[in-house]
C-alpha cells in the first residue's frame, strides 16, 4: 500500500537576517514515512525554516545550504514546482469555496473526467470521516473537521514531502491527540517524509521520530541510525 | 421567524425614537443633513432633466407631455454612431482598466514594490482628468512628443505625419486617457481591499498546491476581494460611459459621444435644443443603468468560469507571463502620465519648439507672464471652491462619523447585522458616482435659475459638494472607524470632556488620514468640469473650465500654462498633506508612518 517516497534532505541549511544567523547550519535526512521534529521557542526561526523548504521565505531572510527531496534540488524552484505540502496553525481553507471545491482545487488536473474527480474527493472526505460534506461551507465545520479537510487538501495534491507548521497548537487538547494521530497515520501510510516544527513536547512524543532543538548555538545535526 | 421579524421592527422603532430624542444633540442631525446635501440636488436634477425629455418645461412654455424630443434625438445626424461610440469606448475602457489593474496586483502585491507602486500611483489620482487629457494630447498628436522622439531618425518623417490621433473616429485616445487614471484608481482600491483578508498565507497554500503566483491570486484572492471593489468598478464604468471633459479634448468631434452631444445641445443658443438634449441625457442614464446590469451579468459569468477552472484543477503555466505583461503595460501608462505632465511643463516654457526637435530650441517665462493677468482670477476661484467645498464636506463627514461612533452600542448593532446599515449607506454614497453627470446637472441648473442662484459662487460650491462629499467620506470612513476606541475611553476616564477628547486625542492621532482625505476631496473639486459649468451658468470660470475651452484651439504654449497650473494645485495640496504629519510627528514613531 505504502508508495516509496524519496527522502527529505537538509544539507547545511541556515537562515540569517542582516548577516546574523538564526541557528547553526542544519544537517538532516528524513526517510519516507518518518518524522523529524524541530523544537524551539517562538522567534527561533522554526517557521522560517519551513517557509525556506516550501519556497515562500520572506526576502528579508538569507538562506544557505541546500534542500533536496530525493534527487531533486529544491533551491531556487518556485513553491508551485516543489511538490512540498504544508499545513499551518490555521486550516486556511479558502472561504469562498465549498469543502469539495477546496479539495478539487488541490487535485491534479490529470485526474479526469469530472466523475472521477468527484469520486476521489468523496473518497478523501470519507477517509477523514466527513462523507457527504462536499457541498458544505467550510465556515460551518468544527475546528477539528476543518483541520482534517486541510490535511486531505494537502495530500490530494500528491506532495513528495509534508511540512507541519504547528498545526495542532490551536486545537483543544482532546481534539489535538485525535488530529495528531490522523495526520501521522496518513503520512506514514503514504510513506511521506514529515518535518514538524513545534514547541509542544507532546507533539514530538506523538511524532515518534527524532527531535532537534533549534536556537542552540552549537551545530545541530541528526541523521537516522 | 415571525418573532425575529417582530423583534427587528420593534428595534427599528425604538432606534428611530431614541434617535429623535438624541437629535437634541446636533450630531444626530448630521446624517440627514449630509444625505440631503448631496442627494437633494441629484433627485431634483434628475426630475429637471427627465421632464423636459418628455416634453414638459413650463419655463419655455412647453406644458404637454410628448415624444418629440426623442424623435428629434433619434433623427439627429450621427445619433446612432454617437451612441455606439459611447458604448464601445466606455465598455472597453472599463474592461481594460479592470484587467490591467488586477494583473498588476496579481503580479506585484507580494513584493515590496507593491507599496512603492501605491505611492507612485496616488499622485496620478490627484491629477485632474482634463489636465492629463491635454498633456496626453500633446504626447500623441502627429506633431506631438512621441512622434518627435522617433523622428526623423527612425521614421524619416520630415513633416508631421498626416494621420489623425486626437479625435480619431474610433475614440482610442479617449480610451487610453481614461486608462491613465482608472488603472491606478482600481489598483489602489484592490490593494486596500487586500488588507481585509489573510491573502499572504492563502497564497502560500495555493502555491504549495502547485499554482503559480498570478493564477493563485485570480483563483483564491480575487473572488474574496471583488465584493469590495465592485462599487469602484461600477463607478469607473459609469464615468467612462458619461465623461465629458476628456471626450471633448480627445474624443471624436463629429459625431461625439452621447454625453458631449447632450452638453453641446444644452449649450445651444436656440433653446428648442434643450428638449433633445434632455432626451440624450436620459438615454445616457438608461444606457449607464443597462450597462451596470450587463456588468453584473458578466461578473456572474466570470465567477462561474473561475469556479469551473478551480474544480478542474488546471495549473496554468502562462498566468505569470500575463501578469508581467499587465504590469509592463501599467508601467507604460504611468510613464505616459508622467510624460504628459512633462510635455505640459516644456510647452509652457517654450519660446520656440519646431518640428521635429525633441526639446524646445528657445526657452522663456513669457508664456507665464503674459497669461498671469488672466490666470489669477480663475486660479483664485479654483482655490476658493476647492477649499470651501472641502471644509464643508469635512465638517459634515466628521459629524456623521462621530455620530456613528457615539451610537455604536445601539440595539441594532448588538442584535442584527451592524454592517447592514453601512452597506446601504455605501450605495447611497456611490449614487453621484454611478449616475451620468449630464443627467442631473441640467435639471439642477433649471432649479438654480428658478431660485435665482445660478452662476453664484455658493451654487457652484453646492454642486461640488455633491461629488466632494462622497469621496471624502469614502476615504476617511475606514481609518476613522478603525480608531482604537480605548484611547477615547482612557481620555474620558481621565476626566476630559468629549469635545476635548475629539480635539486633543482623536483628531491629532487621525491627522494623517484626515489631511489625505482632504487632499483627495480638494483634487476632486479642482477637476470638476461639468458641475462648475452648469451650476456656474458659464459665468464662474475656473482653471478647469478655461483649460477645457482653450484646448479646442488655442496656442499650445497658452493651453500648457493653464493645464499645468490646474494640475499643480491638487499635486501641491497632496504633497503638503503627506508631508505635514510626517514633519509634525517626526519625533513620534508611532504616528509618522
Amino acid at each position: 500500500m505504502a508508495k516509496m517516497h524519496p527522502d527529505l534532505q537538509l544539507d547545511g541549511v541556515q537562515l540569517s537576517v542582516g548577516g546574523r544567523a538564526l541557528f547553526a547550519p542544519l544537517q538532516a535526512r528524513v526517510a519516507g514515512g518518518q518524522c523529524l521534529t524541530v523544537m524551539g521557542p517562538s522567534g527561533c526561526g522554526k517557521s522560517s525554516l519551513l517557509a525556506c523548504i516550501a519556497g515562500t521565505l520572506d526576502p528579508v531572510f538569507e538562506a544557505q545550504g541546500s534542500v533536496r527531496v530525493g534527487g531533486t534540488v529544491l533551491d531556487g524552484l518556485p513553491p508551485e514546482r516543489r511538490r512540498v505540502g504544508i499545513l499551518f496553525q490555521d486550516d486556511l481553507l479558502f472561504p469562498h469555496l465549498s469543502v469539495g471545491d477546496n479539495l478539487a482545487f488541490a487535485l491534479p488536473a490529470a485526474v479526469r473526467p469530472a466523475a472521477l474527480r468527484r469520486q476521489q474527493i468523496d473518497a478523501a472526505l470519507a477517509a477523514a470521516g466527513l462523507a457527504g460534506f462536499a457541498s458544505r461551507d467550510p465556515a460551518t465545520l468544527s475546528g477539528g473537521q476543518r483541520a482534517r479537510v486541510a490535511l486531505m487538501r494537502t495530500l490530494l495534491a500528491e506532495p513528495l514531502a509534508l511540512l507541519l507548521d504547528e498545526p495542532f497548537s490551536k486545537l483543544d487538547t482532546a481534539l489535538r491527540a485525535d488530529f495528531r494521530r490522523f495526520v501521522f497515520e496518513h503520512a506514514r501510510s503514504r510513506g511521506l517524509p514529515v518535518l514538524l516544527v513545534s514547541h509542544d513536547p507532546a507533539d514530538a512524543a506523538a511524532a515518534g521520530g527524532a527531535v532537534i532543538e533549534l536556537g542552540d548555538v552549537a551545530p545541530a545535526s541528526w541523521t537516522p541510525v | 421567524m415571525t418573532d425575529r421579524l417582530a423583534d427587528r421592527l420593534a428595534d427599528r422603532l425604538r432606534d428611530g425614537l431614541s434617535a429623535r430624542f438624541r437629535a437634541a444633540s446636533p450630531l444626530g442631525w448630521a446624517p440627514a443633513i449630509t444625505l440631503a446635501a448631496f442627494l437633494l440636488p441629484i433627485v431634483a436634477g434628475l426630475a429637471g432633466t427627465l421632464l423636459p425629455a418628455m416634453g414638459w418645461l413650463p419655463a419655455l412654455g412647453a406644458n404637454s407631455f410628448n415624444l418629440t424630443a426623442w424623435r428629434t434625438l433619434v433623427q439627429a445626424p450621427g445619433f446612432a454612431s454617437a451612441w455606439q461610440l459611447t458604448l464601445s469606448t466606455g465598455l472597453l475602457a472599463t474592461l481594460l482598466s479592470l484587467l490591467l489593474a488586477l494583473g498588476v496586483v496579481a503580479g506585484l502585491h507580494q513584493r515590496p514594490a507593491a507599496r512603492r507602486l501605491g505611492e507612485w500611483m496616488a499622485p496620478v489620482l490627484a491629477m485632474p482628468h482634463s489636465a492629463l487629457a491635454i498633456g496626453f494630447a500633446f504626447l500623441i498628436l502627429p506633431s506631438g512628443w512621441l512622434a518627435r522622439a522617433v523622428s526623423p531618425t527612425l521614421t524619416g518623417w520630415a513633416l508631421p505625419p498626416d494621420v489623425s490621433t486626437v479625435g480619431h473616429p474610433s475614440g482610442w485616445p479617449l480610451v487610453a486617457a481614461l486608462l491613465l487614471k482608472e488603472v491606478p484608481y482600481l489598483v489602489l482600491m484592490t490593494l486596500g481591499a487586500l488588507n481585509q483578508i489573510n491573502a499572504g498565507a492563502q497564497l502560500a497554500v495555493a502555491r504549495s498546491l502547485g499554482y503559480g503566483p498570478a493564477q493563485a491570486w485570480f483563483l483564491v484572492v480575487l473572488p474574496q476581494v471583488y465584493r469590495q471593489i465592485r462599487l469602484p468598478v461600477c463607478a469607473v464604468l459609469a464615468f467612462s460611459l458619461s465623461v465629458v471633459d476628456v471626450a471633448l479634448i480627445l474624443g471624436p468631434g463629429n459625431p461625439p459621444t452621447l454625453a458631449v452631444l447632450a452638453v453641446r445641445w444644452f449649450a445651444d443658443p436656440d433653446t428648442r435644443w434643450v428638449f433633445p438634449a434632455a432626451a440624450a441625457a436620459t438615454l445616457l442614464l438608461l444606457t449607464v443603468m443597462g450597462c451596470l446590469l450587463a456588468w453584473r451579468g458578466l461578473e456572474v459569468l466570470a465567477r462561474q468560469w473561475l469556479l469551473q477552472r478551480t474544480r478542474q484543477g488546471v495549473r496554468n503555466a502562462h498566468s505569470a507571463a500575463a501578469a508581467r505583461l499587465a504590469t509592463a503595460l501599467a508601467a507604460g501608462l504611468l510613464g505616459a502620465a508622467a510624460a504628459s505632465m512633462l510635455a505640459l511643463a516644456l510647452w509652457s516654457l517654450a519660446l520656440q519648439w519646431r518640428w521635429p526637435a525633441f526639446l524646445p530650441s528657445a526657452w522663456t517665462w513669457d508664456n507665464w507672464l503674459r497669461q498671469a493677468g488672466s490666470l489669477v482670477q480663475p486660479a483664485a476661484t479654483t482655490l476658493a471652491l476647492g477649499a470651501v467645498s472641502t471644509l464643508l464636506a469635512l465638517l459634515l463627514v466628521l459629524a456623521c462619523l462621530e455620530n456613528e461612533v457615539q451610537r455604536r452600542p445601539s440595539a441594532r448593532a448588538a442584535r442584527g447585522d451592524p454592517a447592514a446599515g453601512r452597506r446601504h449607506a455605501l450605495w447611497l454614497l456611490y449614487v453621484p458616482l454611478l449616475l451620468p453627470q449630464v443627467a442631473f446637472l441640467f435639471g439642477l441648473q433649471v432649479l438654480l435659475v428658478r431660485i435665482g442662484a445660478d452662476g453664484h459662487f455658493w451654487a457652484v460650491v453646492w454642486a461640488h459638494l455633491v461629488f466632494v462629499l462622497p469621496y471624502l467620506f469614502l476615504s476617511l470612513a475606514d481609518p476613522w472607524r478603525a480608531f482604537d476606541a480605548r484611547y477615547t475611553r482612557t481620555a474620558l476616564s481621565l476626566g476630559a470632556s468629549r469635545w476635548r477628547v475629539f480635539w486633543r486625542v482623536k483628531l491629532p492621532i487621525l491627522l494623517r488620514p484626515v489631511l489625505l482625505s482632504c487632499a483627495v476631496a480638494f483634487a476632486v473639486s479642482v477637476g470638476l468640469y461639468l458641475p462648475t459649468l452648469f451650476a456656474g451658468a458659464g459665468r464662474v470660470a475656473t482653471l478647469t473650465t478655461e483649460a477645457v475651452t482653450l484646448s479646442s484651439g488655442a496656442d499650445r504654449r497658452v493651453i500648457a500654462t493653464w493645464a499645468l497650473l490646474q494640475a499643480a494645485f491638487p499635486l501641491l495640496v497632496y504633497a503638503l498633506a503627506a508631508a505635514l504629519p510626517r514633519w509634525l510627528y517626526r519625533h513620534r514613531q508611532g504616528l509618522a508612518h
